[in-house]
Parts: structure tokens; sequence; C-alpha cells
């Protein structure tokens, strides 16, 4: 049985279905990172988590025990907000302590708590200043202090990095994912940002319009995308999704990717997924990672299945570590990621790895993926 | 050459135009004040001199002698009606009805503002609409209905007294005028702090809520301290026209111990035993309106904006 369980979850605003069955499932000590676009219902699911939001039907469960109808206080959860909604009228101490306060614990117990808190944080040199005489960063802290001070069975987190500035926004999101691997809390954390979930998630659960459209490691949304809007909304810079129809080259299937005022280029595939043989002649969209498409030295030794063909380069951005190329393929422009000393130049014509063993293909009708 | 000069000229020709209408808008402005502090000043004035030198001098003199007579007897000598000890009597009946009323007033519309905003229920906004139109009732209109409800209440207040021993003050004139002034205010106080508490951060009750703040402690630990700015400005405007209103007063409480200071006042200047003492009326009338403006003096200090500031991002 898992720590944080949510089953058939929905969630209704008069006629208007916010949440259309939600299941979701974390381990303890598990971080589960819900992303997807504004609008998606991700807050609201967290909210409806929190308590702030009732839910319309389905279950919520920490530990076992149904919290759906609890009050948010109740759910022995803690939440930081993404404006930290420190209060202003109290000093740092203060808002750490509130909660407890409105608990009754006694004084002498409260100092010593939050002691420990901005040891953990580092902010006791803040603790007698108001919310209003700390930087960005200090109240980020802040905020997660009062969150920590709980020792909740979940913590919940709604965009806590979206107010800070992007080097801040790096050095908080190492310090929250130090911050999960010693205390070794349970985390549930909301974003629209792709990388940030990448990078904290041991789960995650990407949705797009009220519904989970996948559910899994971040691995496995990364390389295993089930459908085309996830495909497309994770990664960066994002997957390109080529328009291209199923050939044959020998006795293989191929990929048929038009080009402008060339020949099209066919790449021939050596193990391609069973469902694609049903597609022969017919459109597919194509997915391939710019780093699966590279320049022939820098492509993955191990590949079983490389296929090189001649690109015409528009654009050449050098990014410092790597250097990004685009091509047109199939009326679309293509990002190949290539090493950052290759020697490329733009309006030129230069060989292109494509990695098809990392390639996905997706329907365009249903938009699913092709297996 | 031309071509180098020319915007210079132009520039000093700006700078003349400015400065004439720097001195036109100044000008103005200083005889429209001067206009509306001539009565001010005219009253402060008089409030000082001899009944001698008002009737021969000149009204805008200052006086020759200044004396604190007129003040001292306004304060405790002059006739009310039949009654000869001055307003303060009616001074101190006019604080303890402002101040309830005022109180009051603004905390019920606090907590409006707070429920309005922060804990919407169904139809809030048709209540909240329906509580912007009581700004809107003429005092006229509400004068018979209410002396019909205070009635009631007097009667019910005696029945108390024989009854139980005690009337609760109802049928108090004091205390009906700061039960009309609370009614009639409650609008005006709802429109102010819903307005200001509709911008408040609803994060922080959420998170307040997360904490396990009740409804109560949320609206007094969280809501309240973050109020002052719309506080006073609430403060401000309840007490100028609670204490300014004439009439309600003299509708409700004409007549007797419990008139407040305007009736008092009217009476004072309608009092005809004699001559008219212009001093001590101009005094009279000065006590009556300085707590107003000592609130503004004292309240205005805390008059900041900017004490959000710092409650969400930077």
């Amino acid at each position: 049985m898992a720590f944080l369980e949510i089953d058939g979850l929905r969630k209704r605003f008069g006629q208007v279905e916010i949440l259309k069955g939600i299941d979701v499932e974390l381990e303890k000590g598990g971080f589960l990172v819900l992303v997807g676009p504004s609008g998606c219902g991700k807050s609201t699911l967290l909210n409806t988590i929190a308590g702030l939001e009732t839910i319309t039907s389905g279950e919520i469960r920490v530990d076992g025990r149904q919290i759906n109808d609890l009050h948010p206080s109740k759910r022995d959860i803690a939440m930081v907000f993404q404006s930290y909604a420190l209060y202003p009228n109290m000093t740092v101490a203060g808002n750490i302590s509130f909660g407890m306060e409105m608990r009754g614990v006694p004084v002498a117990e409260r100092q010593k708590a939050i002691d420990k808190v901005a040891k953990v944080l580092q902010i006791g040199h803040l603790l007698q200043r108001k919310p209003s005489q700390l930087s960005g960063g200090q109240r980020q802290r802040v905020a997660m202090g009062r969150a920590l001070v709980r020792d909740p069975k979940l913590f919940l987190f709604d965009e806590p990095l979206s107010n800070l500035d992007a080097k801040l926004r790096v050095d908080m999101r190492i310090e929250i994912k130090r911050l999960h691997a010693t205390t070794g809390t349970t985390i549930v954390y909301v974003t629209h940002d792709q990388i940030e979930a990448m990078t904290l998630a041991t789960k995650i659960a990407v949705m797009r319009d009220g519904e989970v459209q996948q559910f899994g490691t971040p691995a496995e949304i990364y390389n295993n995308p089930t459908n085309l809007f996830v495909a497309d909304f994770m990664g960066s810079p994002a997957m390109n999704l080529i328009p291209a129809t199923i050939g044959t080259n020998g006795n293989a299937l191929s990929v048929v990717l038009q080009r402008e005022a060339r020949e099209p280029i066919n790449l021939p595939m050596a193990n391609a997924p069973a469902g694609l043989s049903a597609f022969q002649g017919k459109p597919i969209i194509f997915g391939v990672r710019p780093e699966a498409l590279t320049d022939p030295e820098g492509a993955e030794r191990n590949a079983s299945n490389i296929a090189t063909a001649d690109c015409h380069i528009e654009v050449v951005e050098p990014a410092g570590s790597d250097t990004f190329a685009v091509t047109n393929l199939g009326g679309k422009g293509v990002v190949a990621r290539l090493r950052a000393d290759a020697n490329i130049q733009p309006g030129t014509s230069t060989p292109l790895a494509f990695n098809l063993t990392k390639a996905v293909f997706f329907d365009p009708a249903t938009e699913n993926r092709i297996r | 050459m031309s071509a180098v000069t020319t915007p210079a000229r132009q520039a000093s020709g700006g700078v003349n135009v400015k400065v004439i209408n720097r001195i036109v808008i100044y000008g103005l402005l200083a005889l429209f004040a001067l206009f509306y502090l001539m009565p001010l000043f005219v009253m402060l004035v008089t409030s000082f001199k001899t009944m001698d030198e008002i009737q021969n001098g000149n009204m805008l003199a200052l006086p020759k002698a200044p004396t604190f007579d007129p003040w001292l007897k306004a304060w405790g000598e002059t006739c009310v009606g039949l009654t000869c000890a001055g307003i303060k009597g009616y001074f101190w009946n006019s604080i303890k009805m402002v101040v309830p009323a005022v109180l009051i007033s603004t905390m019920l519309g606090a907590l409006n503002g707070y429920v309005l905003t922060k804990w919407r229920f169904r139809g809030a906004t048709l209540v909240f609409g329906l509580m912007l139109f009581a700004c809107f009732i003429p005092f006229q209109s509400v004068l018979l209905p209410m002396a019909t409800i205070l009635g009631s209440v007097g009667r019910f207040g005696v029945t108390l007294q024989n009854s139980i021993g005690t009337s609760f003050g109802l049928g108090n004139s004091t205390v009906n005028l700061v039960f009309v002034h609370v009614v009639y205010g409650i609008g005006f106080t709802t429109l102010f702090f819903r307005n200001y508490y509709e911008a408040f951060p609803t994060e922080l009750v959420k998170a307040a809520q997360v904490d396990g703040a009740s409804f109560f402690q949320i609206f007094r630990r969280i809501m309240l301290p973050n109020s002052m700015p719309i506080f006073v400005v609430t403060v401000i405007y309840q007490f100028t026209n609670i204490w300014n209103d004439f009439l309600f007063a003299s509708a409700y409480a004409g007549t007797g111990d419990s008139m407040p200071m305007t009736v008092a006042l009217n009476n004072v200047v309608n009092t005809s035993t004699g001559v008219v003492e212009y001093n001590v009326n101009m005094a009279a009338a000065m006590i009556a309106a300085l707590p107003t403006l000592l609130v503004y003096v004292l309240a205005g200090r805390y008059f900041v904006r900017g004490l959000m500031a710092g409650a969400v991002k930077g």
C-alpha cells in the first residue's frame, strides 16, 4: 500500500469539471511532481490534498487514513505557497511558530523547534525580522521553515520557485532536493517547469485539462512518453516531432522524411515497434530528441540502430556546452544537439546521425504512441 | 547660426510660459484656500475677543486683548435651552455616543468584508450589493420607520426593567443613537473593508487554515493586524460623520440630558436671552469641531501606505 493514494478524484465547479478522475500514488519518502501547463488542474489537485478545496468524488488517503473530509489543520500536512504567504505582521519566528501556537504547544517547546529549523535552513540571524525586511530567497527559506517545523506526514509545495530569479531558482532547487534527501519526507510538488519536474521528482504526473496524461518515473516520462502531449511538454529543448511516413527499405520498415528541394530521407529501422507495420505508407509523427540527433562522431557508440543522413543546416546556435543546429525536415524546424566544438556552418549540408533506438512514433489522428 | 539659437530661444520662452503657468495655478489655489479658511479665521479670532471689541471693531481684526473667557463660558456656563451649565455635558454625550458607534460599525464592517471576500458563500455578491445599496438610502426616508422601531425597543426596555430590573440600555437615547449610526454605517464600513480585503492575499488565509487557525483567529491575528490603513480611513470617516450628524441626533435625542453636541450647539446659538454672545457661540462651535480635527491629526499619522509591502513576493 502506497503512502499517499488518490483514487478517482473528481472536482467540479458548477458545470465545469476541473479534475476528471485522478489516480495517483506515492511511496513513503517519495517526491511527486505534478506538472502541466497553466489551467491543467495541478494546483487544484494540490489544494484538494491540502483540504483547501473540497472534492466532488473520489478518495484521498495518507498512510492508510482517509483524509477527504478533514480540516486542513487535521490532515498532518504542511504547505509552501507560491507567494510564500508569510504573515506580514509577525516576525520570522512568529511566522514559523504560528501553527504551534494555534495547536497550544508550550512556549519552551516552540522555541526549541524554531531553533532547530533555523539551524537546518540557516535563518537563525533572521528570526526577529519582519517578512518585508527579507529578500526573495530568504522569504522562501522562511516559508519552508514554517512547513518543516510541523514535521508533517506530507509536504505540499505550490510552485515555490516561480517567484525567484533564474540563478536563485537553481540554488533553491538544489536545496529542496538536498532537504528531501536528508529529511526523507514525502513531498507533493506542483510546477509548470519541466526541468524542476525532471530534476526533483521520483515520480512525475504530467497533467492536461484535469487528466493525468502519464504517471511514472522521470526516466519513463522522458524516454517513453505515452502521447504527443507528454513528448512535447517534457524536455528542453523540446523533442523534435516531425511529420513523416512509414516506407520500406529492403525488407525492413523505414522512416521517410520530406526535405525541401531534395529527395526524401529514408531511414531504415532495424527493430521497429510492432505497431508500426500497420502504418506502412501512412503518415505518422516521428519523435526524436535533440540529443538523439547529432554529428556522427558524437553519436552514442553502442546504440544498435543509428542511421546517418545529409541535412541542410539553416541555423547554428552555439550554447557553450553544446552547439544546436537547426535543419528542416518534414516541413518543420528540427533541432540537433552537437558537441560544442563541432565544426559546422549554417547554409551547408552535413551528415547527422539519427539514434533510432531512442526514437518514438505517434499516430497523428489519436496523438497516442505507436508501440 | 539661427538654427542654433532658435531652439535656445524657444526653450527660454518655454520656461517663461511654465513660470507664468505656475504663478497662475498657485495664485488661484492660494485664493481658494484663503476663501475657505476665512470663516475659520473669523471664528477663531472672534472667539478670543470681548463682546465690546466685537461690537465696535473689525470682524477680520486680530483680538487686541486676547481672552479665554468665551471658551470657558462656552464650556461651563453658557445656556443650552433653559439649563445654563455650558456645553461640557453634551460634549461628553457625543463622545459616549460616537466612540461605541464608530468602533462597533468599523468592527462589523471588517467582519463583513472578511466574510464577503475570504469565505465566499452562495449569494455573497448579492448580499454585498444590498449592503452597498444601504449607502444610498437618504437619511430622511428612514427617520419615521426608525422612530417606530426605537419606540418598540424602548417599550421592550421598560418591560425588561419592570420584570428583571434592568433594561440593558434599551430605550436610552444614547444607546438608540449608537444603534442608528451602527446600522446606517455598516454599508459604508463594509464597502471599505470589502474592497480592501478583495486585494488581500488569500494565500495568507489558506496558510493560516493549514496552520490550524479558526475563523476568528484568522480574523484577529492575520486580517486585522494587516488592516491598519483601511481601519484608519474607516474610523476617520465614521467619526466625522457620526460626530457631525444633526438629523438623527435631533430626531431621536433632540431634548433632555442626553442630546449630543451638535444639537446642543444649535440650542446655544438659538437661545435668545439678551445679547447674542458671538464670541461664546464661536468658541462653542470651535469646541464642537475640535474632536474631528484631532482625529485627523492623530490618526493621519498612521495613514501610511505600504504596510502590506512584503506580504507577498517582493
